[in-house]
């Protein structure tokens, strides 16, 4: 562990990275409706500010020697009590850095974006006041430098996804939608809060420098639960196994909510979690194998879904899980998958934000319509949108020399190059997934911009020919911004280690050359030839015949379980909503009869009770109030009378 | 001697005789009362700068006035105040401005004048304070029972349809557990003349010798104690007239109840069963914290599934209170800090949820929830505050409650871990709880009798042939259903700083409730289990 220096020059300037777009979503929520004129330009003044100062605070990390580049910033004393002393405490590092010109970043874009994209809402200024609140509550998390502060940031964008997910709150849908994310997440918060107070009561302190040093004192048991109850935690911001079923739900949201969020950044904290716990994950060769797990099941069963729907969003969603899965796999790899997981989970910032973008692009052409069977054919009408989409397309896919291509080869190398069935078995399952990303994304791209205009022939809910058209510029320019970052960005990070070698500091050594691990020839060339028959599967498939408008019914089981997530909802209902109900109807019952009965009834029984109930109810109430206090005094004084006398 | 506690004290009671006789005049009546109410805040603000927290460490009370009151049996009017008594006092005088503020206009019953309403809430304030600042356990007996009285005839007065009924069962809950404390306090005393030279109520006194009275009787006398302030608090299962009064009392009333009447059940387990049994407070720690834990869970299950939103803030409370409980009993500094700092946190997050609920019942006459639906759209400034409160009520950080519930938690963790952990699961059933009745009151098309009600078109007799446009009905619903207005706003703007500024600097607080929380640590004879008392 590098020496931890006290924040100075720049460094002190941190906590405007959490008050800019703090103060931005304050002044547009308190504010009111005179802040409509010019609330989006200040939503995206306040973030592009918080930029600004990122990119001076990298800049200044980046001059320092490598073991120089972590410092603290301690605002002010937030929690004391006794030997428990939270501050507001902000911890530069290379890790923490990273996140910022990302979050600040693709938040920006996206900020710009949603001025084209929301410009007919009439709610405008209310989102970018919610997405400013999300920003500074994201900032937050990752730039907490102890456990509290960062489950502030944690719990502040799990209150910003809820808000936005359920933006369009007359439909019953987004509301039920937005609950639900909410509610998943409370469950991984519980994990999240439950391996805080572990920490506490073990090393007592909740400040990552002095949980980091210390955490060798724990027990192996004591250890591992404190890696199970972070990585509960995890699952439920990330949408991993069991947690999973609420991501695709949230695409309820706006799509620049949907590509912010809920795929280029508050999705992965959980990742960003397992990496700055680093230390403590270091230690434990079970808490790592059932990170790696987790990913490695929840990779598939994302890539699985994602082939099944017709809902764009939804596939990109199912997607995300899929590549956070990844993410989570990488992690778990052991203590060179933190930089791995923290590489790929930047390339997807970039792809999977060009991807929504684009899909948002296409919804706005659309009337939002969001079904792909009745797309089609719209890469003549917006030429921009197809070209930027098919930037992200391959990056996802693993094209080679894309961005997708290395950061996502150099898992499925290093899963490979685990010892004994976990090699076979996690490498095996990256490599199945990187087959079934190809085809759902095969997929999407032929129903959507390929084949017939199947638009032609339908009418738009109200009635009306669809007109698709390009989008405007304000939205074009940060699609082809991300665009470029997902051809370059592998490329770019990879070059000399650049991103290995800077988040070092934070994750520690990486101890292969990330170049080598790329340039593994075999498993490269294998992960490419699996690719290509995902895609050429896809165009068999779907391109080489007529797409029906209307979603076939009579399909085999494989794909109704798709269909039906999985069966991951009707598990959640079976096993928790309804026994849960049950329950709760159980008590209102007891509580009602049981408890109060037993209360009333002892009153009747009494006798008086029930008699003074009638009479008050003649009318006397004041007068037997009194009379009631006039007793109790008697009392009183006969019993003092008793000891005195 | 010091004149500050007694003018505290004094002040709304000569506020109470001064309106009560305003009957006929409504104007002059809520312009007095207010009067009062905010000389009394301005009081309170000068007594929280008179307490000196660097005292407060070798010091247990502050403030302090002390008469002779009943020399035959070794009774005095003294008055005092620790951190905890400070801080409830002073959220007194916070809270019941606002509720004035609300009330202002405010339908009463027939025949009832605003002039009582009012008078009878600063007779409370009166009481209150009283028994915050008591250091004298018989003159704490006394505020404990005629406390009751005021709040009596609001609910039975002042309050809904079946008032009377919800009235009595306070009424006889809390006489009950009055008359066993009133039976334990005569044995404290008991005790006390038989360890001292004369028998004596004067808490100090009385605390000093706590060592030397036998497990044994500790355990009666704290039994005693208990089920009065378990009732007042209340928890499970002593909370069953707690929905009902909430229910039946004028909104201003319930906030009252709810906010701050309530909290001197746990401000006496922190003042009272504590320190002066503290060999029965630790032998009975896990019964309490049993009925605590089952209280959160409980609580908040049936929240759930309340479809009077009255009834359901009292049961969102008996979650918070179980919580609190937990806080006192798991003995810790930060948890009893926290279970100090959620009194004053809940009184303002549910006092604020109450008041909301108020404005909400206030245009659809219903307390039902399914008689709402939608009301985001024609109201959203209503609707936000709404989900402002219960943000603030589900404890999310950055709102005051995070604080003191995670305080809580994380200093009972330690020594309790699977009560704590039981504890934690319910802050799942707090999201449930809040967020869906945020979503079937707040979004989706509008809906129900309290928001279409009386609306030409729709509800009532229109069948389906009879269809208005959307757009037609929001227009409608709209003039009909108004959102916030000025002084609605301006009564909640307080709460609503209060939840953000404590949310993010609890310290001041905190630093006042600190020197009590050590003391009562020392007089239990505990230390922290981790890191220690400094």
């Amino acid at each position: 562990m590098p020496e931890v220096a006290a924040a100075s020059g720049v460094g002190s300037l941190a906590w405007l990275l959490v008050a800019l777009p703090a103060l931005g979503g304050l002044v547009l929520l308190v504010g009111g409706r005179r802040t409509d004129r010019w609330g989006h330009l200040l939503g995206c003044a306040t973030i592009i500010g918080a930029f600004v100062v990122g990119v001076m605070l990298f800049a200044q990390a980046f001059g320092l020697p490598a073991d120089a580049r972590v410092s603290e910033l301690s605002v002010y004393n937030w929690i004391p009590v006794q030997a428990l002393q939270v501050d507001f405490g902000l911890r530069l590092d290379p890790l923490s850095l990273t996140f910022v010109l990302l979050i600040t970043g693709v938040g920006g874009l996206i900020h710009i974006y949603s001025i084209g994209y929301m410009r007919d809402d009439p709610g405008r200024r209310r989102f970018f006041g919610q997405l400013n609140l999300f920003v500074a509550a994201m900032l937050t998390l990752v730039l907490a430098d102890n456990f509290v502060v960062l489950y502030l940031g944690w719990e502040g964008v799990g209150l910003a996804s809820y808000l936005l997910i359920g933006w369009y709150s007359g439909r019953p849908s987004a509301a039920t939608a937005a609950k639900k994310a909410f509610l998943m997440n409370r469950v991984g918060d519980v994990g999240l809060a439950l391996a805080i107070f572990l920490i506490w009561s073990e090393l007592g302190t909740v400040q990552f420098t002095e949980v980091f040093a210390r955490i060798g004192q724990v027990s192996a048991p004591v250890l591992v639960a404190i890696t199970v109850l972070l990585l509960l935690g995890a699952c439920g911001k990330s949408g991993q196994f069991p947690l999973q079923s609420w991501l695709p739900d949230a695409m309820e949201g706006p799509t620049p909510v949907s590509a912010l969020i809920h795929a280029a950044t508050m999705v992965t904290a959980g990742v960003y979690l397992i990496a700055r716990c680093a230390p403590i994950y270091n230690l434990t060769e079970t808490g790592r194998l059932v990170v790696a797990g987790i990913g490695a099941i929840t990779l598939l069963i994302g890539a699985i879904v994602g082939c099944a729907y017709d809902d764009i969003k939804k596939v990109l969603a199912y997607s995300t899980v899929s590549q956070i899965g990844y993410m989570f796999l990488a992690v778990g790899l052991g203590p060179f998958g933190y930089a791995l997981g923290i590489f790929h989970l930047l390339t997807h910032g970039f792809f999977k934000a060009t991807l929504f973008l684009g899909a948002g692009s296409v919804m706005h052409a659309m009337h939002d319509e969001v079904d792909m069977r009745r797309f089609g054919g719209l890469r003549k009408a917006m030429p921009i949108t197809f070209v930027t989409f098919t930037a992200g397309y391959l990056a996802i896919i693993g094209f080679p020399f894309l961005s997708g291509y290395f950061s996502k080869d150099a898992i499925i190398v290093a899963a490979f190059e685990q010892s004994g069935w976990q090699g076979v078995t996690f490498g095996g399952i990256a490599l199945l997934g990187v087959g079934l990303t190809a085809f759902y994304m095969t997929r999407l791209m032929i129903m959507t911009f390929f084949g017939e205009p199947r638009w032609q022939q339908l009418r738009t809910p109200d009635g009306n020919e669809y007109h698709p058209h390009e989008s405007p510029a304000v939205m074009t320019i940060p699609m082809i911004v991300l665009a470029l970052g997902s051809v370059g960005a592998g490329y770019l990070l990879v070059t000399n280690d650049a991103l290995f070698g800077w988040l070092e500091p934070s994750v520690g050594e990486l101890e292969v050359s990330a170049a080598g691990l790329v340039a593994h020839s075999t498993v490269s060339i294998l992960t490419v030839l699996v690719a290509a028959l995902g895609v050429l599967l896809a165009y068999l498939l779907v391109a080489r015949r007529p797409v029906p408008v209307e979603r076939p019914q009579q399909v085999s089981f494989p794909v109704r379980a798709a269909r039906a997530d999985l069966f991951a909802n009707s598990i959640n209902e079976a096993l928790v909503a309804r026994p849960g109900t049950w329950l709760a109807r159980a008590l209102v019952y007891l509580d009602n009869k049981g408890v109060d009965g037993l209360v009333n009834g002892i009153a009747a029984l009494l006798g008086g009770a029930s008699g003074r109930l009638r009479r008050v109810q003649t009318g006397f109430v004041r007068s037997y109030a009194l009379t009631m206090l006039g007793g109790s005094i008697l009392v009183v004084a006969a019993l003092l009378a008793v000891r005195f006398i | 001697m010091n004149l500050l506690l007694l003018s505290l004290l004094v002040l709304p009671f000569v506020g109470a005789l001064a309106v009560a006789p305003l009957r006929n005049s409504a104007v002059a009546a809520r312009r007095v009362a207010l009067l009062f109410a905010l000389a009394e805040l301005a009081l309170a603000v000068v007594t929280w700068f008179s307490y000196s927290v660097a005292t407060a460490a070798t010091q247990r009370f502050q403030l302090e006035f002390d008469v002779t009151w009943i020399p035959s049996f070794g009774t005095r009017f003294s008055l005092g105040v620790d951190g905890i008594a400070l801080v409830l006092i002073a959220l007194t005088a916070v809270i019941v401005p606002v509720v004035m503020g609300f009330s202002w206009e405010e339908k009463l019953p027939e025949g009832r004048s605003v002039a009582g309403f009012f008078a009878l809430l600063l007779g409370t304030q009166s009481l209150l304070v009283g028994v915050f600042a008591a250091t004298d356990v018989f003159l704490f007996y006394v505020f404990f029972e005629a406390m009751l009285v005021p709040m009596y005839f609001m609910i039975g007065r002042f309050g809904g349809p079946k008032r009377q009924y919800a009235a009595v069962k306070f009424f006889l809950y809390s006489l009950l557990g009055g008359l066993i404390m009133l039976a334990a306090v005569i044995g404290l005393y008991v005790a006390s003349a038989d360890r001292l030279p004369a028998g004596t109520f004067r808490w100090a006194d009385l605390q000093a010798i706590a060592g030397q009275i036998p497990e044994s009787t500790q355990i009666l006398l704290f039994l005693g104690f208990f089920l009065a302030f378990a009732i007042k608090a209340p928890l499970v299962p002593f909370h069953t007239w707690l929905p009902d009064a909430a229910a039946e009392a004028p909104v201003g009333a319930g906030v009252l109840l709810v906010g701050v009447l309530d909290k001197v059940g746990i401000f006496g387990f922190l003042r009272y069963c504590l320190p002066l049994f503290p060999a029965a407070s630790k032998t009975l720690a896990p019964l309490v914290l049993t009925l605590a834990v089952i209280g959160i869970l409980y609580g908040a299950l049936l929240a759930v599934m309340q479809t009077d939103m009255k009834r359901f803030v009292a049961y969102t409370s008996i979650a918070h209170f179980g919580f609190i409980a937990l806080g006192v009993f798991a003995f810790s500094t930060q948890a009893q800090s926290g279970a100090a700092l959620y009194m004053v946190n809940h009184g303002i997050t549910t006092g604020m949820l109450f008041l909301v609920v108020g404005m909400l019942i206030a245009r659809g006459n219903s307390r039902l929830v399914t008689d709402y639906g939608g009301v985001a759209k024609i109201a959203p400034v209503l609707a936000g505050t709404f989900l402002l409160a219960g943000l603030a009520s589900l404890a999310l950080p950055g709102t005051n409650s995070f604080v003191s519930e995670f305080l809580v938690l994380i200093g009972s963790f330690p020594r309790e871990p699977v009560f704590t952990t039981l504890a934690t699961i319910g802050i799942i059933f707090a999201a449930l709880y809040v967020l869906w009745i945020y979503q079937r009151t707040m979004t989706g098309p509008l809906r129900g009798d309290g928001v279409l009600g009386g609306v030409a078109g729709v509800g009532g007799g229109a069948g389906p042939g009879t269809a208005t446009a959307p757009s037609i009905v929001a227009e409608r619903v709209r003039t009909r259903f108004k959102d916030l207005s000025g002084r609605e706003i301006a009564v909640l703007t307080p709460l609503i700083v209060l939840i953000l500024v404590l949310g993010f600097y609890p310290a001041p607080v905190l630093d006042v409730i600190d020197p009590s929380v050590v003391s009562t640590m020392n007089e239990v004879g505990l230390t922290d289990p981790v890191g220690g008392i400094r």
